[in-house]
């Protein structure tokens, strides 16, 4: 695998998981539990959209064939998507829509703090503007798990039962390939599996203030940032996510 | 977005005090939340800022429903902020009505149960993307009608929300036009999208505005109390005036064949909407208002765990917190 192909590849992880979560976070609109989250989640869908533009719009760059965000956003089938399983996940219950939200955000602000310094300039620039927003996400979502944990015992039960659920798709972020070898060797991006401890050093004081218990395994889904094996989940966001560009192809919107 | 046929309420108190709150309104100074006020004032704005708050959260629905099918990031984008934009409206909406003493909650449970009522135009289907142009454009260009002249209306808190929100309005409508003007000038297919949207929503439009008020009696109260600031049919012919060239401008025909201009009062005639439509919209009977209704009982319903859960914990933290000092 060349560098530049590498660099692809990273930065549609980047754009994908991005851009993914920030569609199933907007899928809310209108129906939360209460005007101020209402305003949260698509605040922070619009902050995830808005990143994606940035990654997906460096990776046509990267990849030179004239590709725009918005191609690769609405032109690709599920297979060369490249973000990890955790953020096609469906939205559940409000609880578990918050739980995918804070373990993702609570590796996600990890990653652009360590990008905020990577050697390709571009990446630094959308890393750095990007994390901004994202400590405010983290903050959000993890105080969400922790009022939602210590609330009452139902809500309790459903931020068990949600991090119950997830929690085999949390490790995904963290596995190390090919891909990650190159920009780690180049400086662009980090390992991520060297971001997993202070990953779980966080995750486990948020669970203790929530009163919450982290399931004892630590067996992980794979297949979504290699693109090899989606969830079945996928491709119905995209049937509708992509369904205008594709029933009305050339079209200007 | 707006309020419609709010009907004052009578009020019975001391002719001096009534006299000299009226004094206040015709000088043009604003009422807030601790001054005298009639009874009837209170109710009527009680009722009317519920209303329009309630518009603005019905109002995420017929715009959420085309947020994960937007053709591009940006369009995406711009829809997110804009839904977002609404919540916020309901929300310095809600708080103009606390202060005239009533919870947010109360008034919450009076939608859901059908005891308040929200803007009627909610209540029509969006069915294409042209139409979240059509909303833009023709339904934020009907309430910036209506809500400018509110800016100086009597009571403060509503006039102050209605300054920050007229700003984000013309914002929406903007882009609203941006929608239509890609269309009209896009394909054949798109082309026939924006015409639909326009047959589609031009009627509901003039609806927003209400029926002819000409000899309402509520409505006299309420412009005394500069609570309403124009009579509907004056704003209906505003929005009519002003749209039609827009119309022109994107090559789209207005679905009234009785529309022309009027040399000698200087505005479009046109015709009437079928007010016997708007009366069965208002009754329950639009084509959306039992999906609209249910959506936001469900969101209401499913999250109560979510508020009981979260003031849990805010009164065990507080509890902690005093134990602690």
């Amino acid at each position: 695998m060349t560098r530049d192909m590498a660099f692809f590849e990273f930065l549609c992880r980047m754009g994908d998981n991005t851009l993914v979560l920030g569609h199933r976070v907007s899928e809310w609109c209108g129906h939360a539990p209460v005007l101020e989250e209402d305003i949260a989640l698509a605040n922070t869908a619009l902050d995830l959209i808005g990143q994606t533009q940035m990654w997906l719009g460096l990776a046509g760059e990267v990849e030179g064939e004239g590709r725009s965000a918005d191609d690769l956003a609405m032109l690709r089938d599920a297979w060369d998507f490249r973000n990890v399983l955790l953020a096609e996940q469906p939205n559940g219950d409000f609880g578990q829509t918050m739980m995918r939200q804070y373990l993702f955000d609570q590796a996600h602000v990890l990653l652009l703090q360590k990008l905020a310094g990577s050697s390709d300039e571009r990446v630094a620039g959308i890393a750095a503007k990007a994390v901004k927003e994202v400590a405010y996400h983290v903050e959000r979502s993890r105080d969400t798990v922790i009022g939602l944990g210590d609330g009452t015992s139902e809500s309790h039960r459903r931020m068990q039962a949600a991090l119950d659920l997830l929690w085999p798709y949390a490790g995904e972020m963290f596995t190390d390939d090919e891909v990650s070898g190159i920009m780690a060797g180049e400086g662009i991006a980090p390992e991520p599996s060297s971001l997993r401890a202070a990953w779980d050093a966080a995750v486990q004081e948020t669970m203790s203030e929530a009163t919450l218990v982290i399931p004892d395994s630590d067996f992980a889904h794979a297949g979504g940032k290699t693109g090899f094996r989606h969830s079945e989940h996928l491709g119905h966001m995209l049937t509708q996510m992509q369904w205008l560009q594709r029933a009305y192809p050339g079209a200007r919107w | 977005m707006y309020a419609q046929m709010i009907k004052s309420e009578a009020t019975q108190e001391d002719p001096e005090k009534l006299a000299a709150f009226q004094a206040r309104i015709d000088a043009g100074e604003k009422i807030e939340p601790k001054d005298w006020m009639p009874l009837g004032y209170r109710k009527t704005l009680i009722r009317q800022i519920g209303q329009h708050a309630h518009s603005e959260i019905v109002g995420q629905l017929p715009e959420g429903n085309w947020i994960t099918r937007a053709p591009t990031l940006e369009r995406k984008a711009i829809l997110l902020a804009k839904v977002q934009d609404e919540a916020g409206h309901g929300l310095y909406l809600y708080c103009a009505a606390e202060t005239l003493g009533v919870t947010r909650d109360e008034i919450t449970e009076m939608l859901l149960d059908g005891r308040m009522k929200y803007s009627s135009i909610f209540n029509y289907p969006t069915l294409t993307w042209a139409d979240m142009g059509a909303v833009g454009w023709l339904v934020d260009g009907a309430a910036i009608m209506n809500q400018v002249p509110l800016q100086r209306t009597s009571f403060g808190p509503y006039s102050r929300a209605m300054i920050r929100i007229c700003k984000e309005e013309s914002f929406h409508q903007r882009q609203g036009y941006d929608i239509m003007m890609k269309m009209a000038s896009g394909t054949p297919a798109q082309k026939k999208m924006a015409q639909d949207a326009l047959n589609r929503f031009w009627y509901p439009s003039l609806m927003m505005f209400g029926p002819s008020d000409k000899e309402s009696v509520h409505s006299e109260q309420s412009m005394a109390w500069k609570i309403k600031m124009n009579t509907n049919d004056e704003l209906r012919q505003k929005f009519v005036d002003q749209t039609v060239p827009q119309a022109e401008y994107l090559g789209l025909t207005v679905p009234d064949e009785n529309l022309k201009w009027n040399e000698e009062t200087g505005h479009y005639d046109f015709s009437q909407p079928d007010w016997s439509e708007f009366f069965d919209v208002l009754k329950g009977n639009g084509p959306c208002n039992r999906e609209r209704l249910a959506a936001r009982n469900k969101a209401w319903d499913d999250g109560k765990w979510v508020r009981d859960g979260l003031l849990a914990h805010a009164e065990k933290k507080a509890a902690r917190k005093v134990a602690a000092e």
